[in-house]
This record gives structure tokens, C-alpha cells and sequence, in this order.
């Protein structure tokens, strides 16, 4: 962590796996991806696994994690980190490797690869940015836009009729992977609880027991065009009513 | 520039057309030839007729497919009528005259992607009681076909260099075991092509089933002598 | 499968699928990653029996953008390796192939080439020519080697990984179906032993070292002038590149009238067709590009100054003839296509087409 105090001013307290250099970042004022990557170095600095990181960012938002962490890391193509990381940890199994992406990456045209990496049990962590949009390119309905949700491609409210209902990623993700998995949905609204399942997630992957899923519930307020209030009201009452916050799979391990 | 000798063997799915063009290829290639042989893969074989290729030579070999065969040998009246382009003047013609009926190979059996119609063996220890799902129409994927038909319509037969029919089919069914009729029909290829000795090939077979004929001794003689009356067929037709 | 080893030199008989599989262990690739199609699969069949008995690894993966995908995972954690692919999978592979392109990744993918468009046959053609050299939103900075023999599908295969962990772009073996099924005899043999050196592969990311400086790898760029850096400097890497990977195969262009032009599985139907036509006193000569990316230009202009027709042969619809006019801009020789889309060419078709001239 670097001084505290300079000029005798008070510094924001930054975990020391960030790239100072690439900050202040590049997120809108109001978007919870920092808070995530915040959680996420932490719990970096905390396991002392800094040299060992590959973190792949994927397209949208989260792209702008590219030079976000003083650790190797790899930008690749929209819903694509999740294989890029699957064949590195597969061909080298000492990386600690770190998916990271939205929830267009993950579950619309990423979906076969996270499905698949959570059947195969690859022992990857992936760490999926919820905020019910897609950001990046202006605010469509995404896979997890909530029923009645207006956005630039459902303006009138999203009518699952016609789009299906949002995805329940870590459900799926849940009810697919085998033995030694960790699954969980955190939020931004409890940062102390999201850090937890993330270092959780990373430590699974650590163990070599299972694939590592965390999805964390974001507020997007740009483009939900939200003041402060009422963006974390959605995020606390909206979002948390329809994707449960919680631990939905939790390895056994073996005592002793 | 050294002679390719080009080979088109032709049969119904499970007669072992492609076994008999690889025991040939690879005879040739231990001889210290140049030797390639390709199949006929994938939605060509729709319809159930398949060839193999085989082009035999001291010098090296060109394209992996050719238009007139030096040997056409087309072993079901179907298959009679599928290689009518393959045959030229210089083609010595070799044909099955058994009156038989070729089974029925549809295109679900095919499949859209690759079948390798070689049939489980054909020179497998025997008795070797067939499973319903290997039967083709009620038919056993052997390398012989048992319900009588009309045979090779001999109006269907190209103008060729030579002509000579063999009924390997019923020396197989009626006089030997309907799993050597592809050994007959190896017989036949060798005196057709005369580029390789006979004992090459018995040399190969003896490398490829080696195991097999040393617990069964009765298997070697049975395929050597199928082997030796193919090649005689051809020879004194020749 | 043959019981054959690469210690020593061995003349084995097999397909070309095989002779590959062989080639990448001959390679000492890391490992393979793959997804179904014909007719490439028995690549993946045999690296799976023979990756074991080597400390290799296999993946089988959830489609071809998958196998692509991980393939560059593969390269960026320093491992040599590589994916197998033919039509439509080799459409889906295109993606990564241009991420490998922009962030100069040394991944091999070897594509057995089938008909198309679309699902089309699964038996041969050369229609993916043109896709495998320039497919993807770029310029085409890749390494494309079309082979005619198994021998040369060792050979290249090996060469290859060479030239991609050299030159770091990505590089492309283009075989095709009837190279991939069909048998002839090759000799397979370590290239270590014979003297060749294999080029060692380098982490680009993920070398758990204490305190080292990190690396961060991206493929995007913010601003017009940013990217035009980029890419010209590829550009210039890839012209230095060329006329050092650049390969080619001519006969008797010095005196011919009329010269085949052919590439991969075609040219040895022109090469007999040569051969037999010579024989006969007739002034026929015979060009092959054996890189069609980079193409041999200069060779091709040089080859054909003397000559008053080029007969171009391909199974394709002009996906050749396109190179071979532009390496020819400003050229006079009269060009005659023979241009047979998804089928085999054979030697006596080359005869009776250069009959007709």
C-alpha cells in the first residue's frame, strides 16, 4: 500500500496488486466496477498471490480493467476470457487465473464457454459484473435487464414474454459443475461480504478443488440514468429481490 | 518416368473394398514403393457404393485421384453401374458375376459425416455371430451378400481393354466361408496389377494378423488359400 | 495405429492426419486443444494416444472459438500449442486468429480444408485460401504454408512452430481433406536429432517470479493514431518477415511457353502433368507458391517472364488466381483458369486442359 499521507493530505488507500499508474480509472463516477476490482485486489494482497495472477478482462466495461492491476493480464474478446483462461491455467496450472467480464460476456455470447468451464469443473476463477445492461455500447437489455426494465433495446419496459426472463447465472453455474465448485452472488451493497466470496473463490482455485464463480450485483447509473439514491435503491431492493444474494455451492473439504 | 499403376476398387458398404485397397497399399509400401491409397469418404458414399483408390509405383505418384483406372474392379452389379467413368481402353476389367443382390445401405446408416465402411474383419476368428445393430437390411456387414439377385446386368458393362468376370461371391459362400471373399478378391488385384509378388502380401497379412493366425492356424490356411484361388482366377483368365 | 517412435529415422505409410499428430510431437508441443469436425478429427485422435506416452495434454473444448480461444491461452503461458480445424470450424477459429494477428501470438492452427460454403462436403477443396490468409477485421499478417505431401505435412508442421514462435504470427498449416485421409509413405524423425533447432517457447504472462515487472497485454486501442502505430508496425515486422519465410517450388520456367500454376494438393497433379509433357518434348514449366501467405511475387514475375500462358489450376473459383494476378500486376502473360470449386484435379485433366491452349 503505498504512503497514506502526502503533503500532509490524506490518500485514498489503494491495495497494492492496483497499478497506481492507471488511477484514477477509467469507470463512470457511480459504477460499482471499481468497488468490485477494489474487493478483488484486496483479496489479492491478502492471499500474497500478486506474481501469480494472469487477470483477463473481457469486452464491455469491464475492459477498462485492462491496466487496472499491477499483475499480468490479458484483454481479449467479448465473452472469450473464459477460454483464454481456461487454456493458460490448462497448459500451466501454477497461474492463479482470473476471468473477469460482464454479464453480456458471460451469459449471452459467452454462455457456452462459461457453461462449459463450469461442467469441465476448470480450475479457473470467474468473477461476473452484474448491472442488468449492457454499458459499454449505450445501455441495451441485457441477458439480466429485469422484467419491466427500460433500456435502449426493450424502451418500453422488457417484456419477458417476448425476451425470456434474466439469466440466474450462478444458479445455472450451481446446478451444472461438479464436486469442489464455489458458487456465490455477492453485491456491491456489501462490499465486506462480496471480498469475502471472492477471496473464497480464489482460494478454491488455490486448492485445485473446482471452478470459482462469483457474480456481483452493480449499479450502471449512466445509463439507468439514476441519481445516487436511486441507483443503490435499485441495486438493494430491485436487483437483490430477483438474484438472491448468497453462497449457492461451498466445497466440502476434507478435514485433516 | 517410372508406370503408376491405378487401382479403383468398388463394392457395397461391408464387402471390404477399402481393407483390401490398404492390404494392397501397404504390401507395396513395405516392398519399397511408392504406393497411396485414398477412400472415397463422407457424403459421396450416399447410395452405398464405395471406392477406394490405390496408385502403385516406383517413382512418385501425382494427384490422389485419377480418371481412367488400369484396374477397375467393381464388386456389385451397383457398383458395376457407379464406376462406368472410371473405365477406359487400357482399363483391365474385373467384375463379380455371382447372382446376387447387393443390401441395402440407406443414408441413415451412412450418416452425413464419415462412415468408414471397412467391416469389423473380415478375416475375424469365425464363428463370429453378428449383432442386429451391424446388420445392414437383415444383412450381415460381412464381406459377402447371401440373397440371390439378378447379378450384373452385362449390358452395363463399359468397353474395356479386357474383361473378366469371377464368381468370388459364390466360391466364397458355396465352396469356402463367406468371410474370405475379400481374400479371393485380394488374389484377384495382385494378378490383375502385377506389380507385387504374392508373397508380399501374404508377408503383410501375416504382419497385420499375426496374433490372430497364431491362435488360429485353420484362419491363415483358410485365407491363403482363398488368396491363392484369386489370384489363380485371374491368372488363367489372363 | 502403427507402433513407429521417432528415434532414428522411419519410413512409415499412413494419413496425413497421422503424419501430423506425429509432427507435433516430433515438435515437442505442450499441447493440444480441439473440437470435432471431419475431416480433421483423427488429428486429435491420434495426439490423444500418443500425447500420454509424451507428458503432452489434450483439451477437448465446447466449439472451434473455444479451441481457439484456449489455443492462445495455451501460447501466452509459454507452452507450444495448437489447434486442428477445417470449413466452417476454420470460420469460427477467425476470431481468434485475428486477436493472435493484433497481439502477435505464436499459435498454430492446422486446417484441413473441406468444401464450402457452409456445411457443404466433408471431403476436400481449396476454398479456404483465401479465408485462412486474410480471414478476420485485418491485413492478413500470418503465415499460411500449403502443403502437397504427407512428408511436407511433417515437415511444415514442424516448421510451423518454428516460424510462429520466431516471427510471432500466427501461423497455419493449410492441408485438406484428401491430404488428411488418404495414405503414402513419409519418413518421420526427430528434428533434433537430424541437427534442426527447435525454437523454445517464452511466457508471455503468468511466470510466478517474485516481484516481476508485469506485463499487460491488450488488443484495443483508443484512438485512430494509436492503432495506425500498431499496425504498421506489424506491417513493417511482417514485410521483414516475408521474403525470409517466403518458399516456393518451380520446373523448367527458364524455356516454357505454358507454366502451371497450382498450390497444395494440385500441384502434384501439375507436377506429373509436367513431368509426362516433357517427356513428350513439350515446353511446359511448373510454378507452386508453398507459402500462399507470404506469396512468392517477385518468384512468380520472374518465373513467368519467358512464358506466353499460365495455366492456373485450383479447387477453388479464383481464390488463387486472385494472388497470382496481383503478384502479376503490369505482367502481359496471358492467364487461363481452370477453376474447379470443392473437387480434386487430376493429372489427366491439367493434359487435356493444356491440350485445348
Amino acid at each position: 500500500m503505498q504512503e497514506l499521507k502526502e503533503n500532509n493530505v490524506l490518500q485514498p488507500a489503494m491495495p497494492s496488486s492496483w497499478n497506481e499508474e492507471s488511477k484514477p480509472h477509467k469507470f463512470c463516477p457511480g459504477c460499482g466496477h471499481g468497488i468490485i476490482l477494489k474487493a478483488l485486489g484486496e483479496a489479492i494482497d491478502e492471499l500474497g498471490i500478486k506474481d501469480q495472477v494472469v487477470f483477463g478482462c473481457d469486452i464491455g466495461c469491464s475492459l477498462l480493467s485492462w491496466d487496472f492491476f499491477a499483475c499480468d493480464s490479458v484483454q481479449t474478446h467479448h465473452g472469450r476470457t473464459t477460454p483464454v483462461i481456461t487454456g493458460m491455467k490448462r497448459a500451466n496450472n501454477e497461474i492463479i487465473g482470473i476471468a473477469y467480464m460482464g454479464d453480456g460476456g458471460g451469459y449471452a455470447i459467452g454462455s457456452q464457454h462459461l457453461f462449459n468451464a463450469a461442467v469441465r469443473n476448470e480450475k479457473i476463477t470467474i468473477i461476473l459484473c452484474n448491472n442488468c445492461n449492457y454499458g459499454m455500447t449505450g445501455g441495451q437489455m441485457a441477458p439480466t435487464t429485469l422484467p419491466g426494465m427500460k433500456t435502449e433495446t426493450s424502451p418500453y419496459g422488457r417484456d419477458i414474454e417476448q425476451t425470456g426472463a434474466p439469466t440466474k447465472g450462478p444458479e445455472m453455474v450451481a446446478a451444472v459443475a461438479p464436486e469442489g465448485a464455489y458458487v456465490a452472488r455477492g453485491t456491491v451493497a456489501n462490499v465486506r461480504q462480496a471480498k469475502g466470496f471472492i477471496k473464497k473463490a480464489l482460494e478454491n482455485q488455490m486448492a485445485g478443488r473446482g471452478i470459482s464463480f462469483v457474480e456481483i450485483l452493480s449499479g450502471c447509473p449512466t445509463n439507468w440514468r439514476t441519481n445516487a439514491k436511486q441507483t443503490w435503491e435499485f441495486i438493494e431492493k430491485d436487483m437483490a429481490q430477483y438474484f438472491k444474494v448468497g453462497e449457492l455451492r461451498v466445497p466440502q473439504v476434507k478435514e485433516g | 518416368m517410372a508406370k503408376v499403376v491405378k487401382v479403383a476398387l468398388a463394392g457395397e458398404g461391408g464387402q471390404g473394398v477399402q481393407s483390401i485397397a490398404e492390404i494392397l497399399a501397404e504390401a507395396a509400401n513395405d516392398e519399397g514403393k511408392n504406393a497411396l491409397y485414398i477412400p472415397n469418404f463422407g457424403v459421396e458414399q450416399r447410395g452405398g457404393v464405395s471406392i477406394a483408390f490405390v496408385q502403385i509405383s516406383d517413382g512418385p505418384i501425382g494427384a490422389p485421384k485419377f480418371q481412367k483406372a488400369d484396374i477397375l474392379i467393381p464388386l456389385s452389379p451397383r457398383s458395376v453401374k457407379r464406376t462406368q467413368m472410371y473405365a477406359g481402353k487400357d482399363t483391365i476389367y474385373v467384375y463379380d458375376n455371382s447372382l446376387i443382390q447387393e443390401g441395402e445401405v440407406n443414408d441413415n446408416i451412412i450418416g452425413l459425416q464419415y462412415f468408414d465402411v471397412t467391416p469389423p474383419c473380415p478375416t475375424a476368428e469365425q464363428p463370429n455371430a453378428d449383432l442386429p445393430a451391424d446388420m445392414i437390411a437383415g444383412e450381415p456387414k460381412t464381406c459377402s451378400f447371401t440373397k440371390p439377385g439378378q447379378g450384373v446386368n452385362p449390358a452395363d458393362i463399359p468397353e474395356v481393354k479386357k474383361v473378366i468376370a469371377i464368381p468370388a461371391n459364390d466360391i466364397a459362400k458355396n465352396e469356402m466361408h463367406p468371410r474370405v471373399f475379400n481374400m479371393i478378391i485380394l488374389g484377384a488385384v495382385i494378378a490383375a496389377t502385377e506389380v507385387l509378388p504374392l508373397d508380399t502380401i501374404k508377408k503383410a497379412l501375416d504382419t497385420k494378423l499375426g496374433d490372430k493366425f497364431k491362435e488360429n492356424p485353420e484362419l491363415r490356411t483358410m485365407n491363403f488359400t482363398a488368396l491363392d484361388r484369386g489370384y489363380n482366377l485371374i491368372k488363367s483368365a489372363m | 495405429m502403427a507402433e513407429v517412435s521417432l528415434k532414428g529415422e522411419q519410413r512409415v505409410f499412413m494419413t496425413g492426419n497421422e503424419a501430423v499428430a506425429w509432427a507435433a510431437v516430433a515438435a515437442k508441443v505442450d499441447i493440444m486443444y480441439g473440437y470435432p469436425i471431419t475431416p480433421q478429427n483423427e488429428i486429435m485422435h491420434y495426439w490423444t494416444r500418443l500425447a500420454p506416452k509424451y507428458g503432452k495434454r489434450f483439451l477437448q473444448v465446447e466449439d472451434e472459438i473455444s479451441a481457439g480461444f484456449t489455443t492462445l491461452g495455451g501460447v501466452m503461458s509459454g507452452r507450444k500449442a495448437f489447434t486442428a480445424t477445417a470449413g466452417p470450424g476454420n470460420v469460427l477459429m477467425q476470431e481468434s486468429a485475428g486477436m493472435a494477428e493484433m497481439m502477435r501470438l505464436p499459435i498454430v492452427y492446422i486446417i484441413q480444408q473441406r468444401g464450402g460454403p457452409s456445411t457443404a462436403t466433408v471431403i476436400y477443396a481449396q476454398q479456404e485460401t483465401t479465408l485462412t490468409c486474410f480471414g478476420g477485421n485485418g491485413e492478413g499478417h500470418r503465415i499460411v504454408y500449403s502443403t502437397a505431401t504427407h512428408q511436407e505435412l511433417f515437415d511444415y508442421t514442424i516448421k510451423a512452430f518454428n516460424s510462429a514462435w520466431t516471427y510471432r504470427f500466427p501461423t497455419f498449416v493449410l492441408g485438406d481433406g484428401y491430404q488428411a485421409k488418404m495414405r503414402e509413405p513419409l519418413t518421420i524423425y526427430d528434428p533434433e536429432e537430424r541437427g534442426q533447432t527447435l525454437v523454445k517457447p517464452v511466457a508471455l504472462v503468468g511466470e510466478n517470479i517474485k516481484g516481476k515487472q508485469f506485463k499487460h497485454l491488450r488488443n484495443t486501442y483508443n484512438t485512430e493514431d494509436e492503432l495506425y502505430e500498431v499496425v504498421m508496425a506489424n506491417q513493417r515486422d511482417w514485410d521483414a518477415m516475408a521474403p525470409k519465410v517466403v518458399e516456393w517450388d518451380q520446373k523448367g520456367c527458364e524455356d516454357a511457353e505454358v507454366i502451371f500454376v497450382t498450390h497444395g494438393v494440385v500441384s502434384r497433379a501439375a507436377s506429373t502433368a509436367y513431368d509426362q509433357l516433357r517427356a513428350q518434348g513439350k515446353k511446359v514449366g511448373y510454378f507452386r507458391p508453398i507459402t500462399v501467405r507470404p506469396f512468392p511475387d517477385e518468384q512468380l514475375g520472374a518465373a513467368v517472364k519467358g512464358a506466353k500462358k499460365l495455366l492456373v489450376a485450383e479447387s477453388a473459383y479464383g481464390q488463387l488466381l486472385k494472388m497470382v494476378k496481383t503478384a502479376l500486376y503490369g505482367s502481359n502473360v496471358e492467364i487461363v483458369p481452370m477453376l474447379r470449386p470443392g473437387v480434386g484435379i487430376t493429372t489427366e485433366e491439367i493434359v487435356e486442359e493444356y491440350s485445348k491452349l
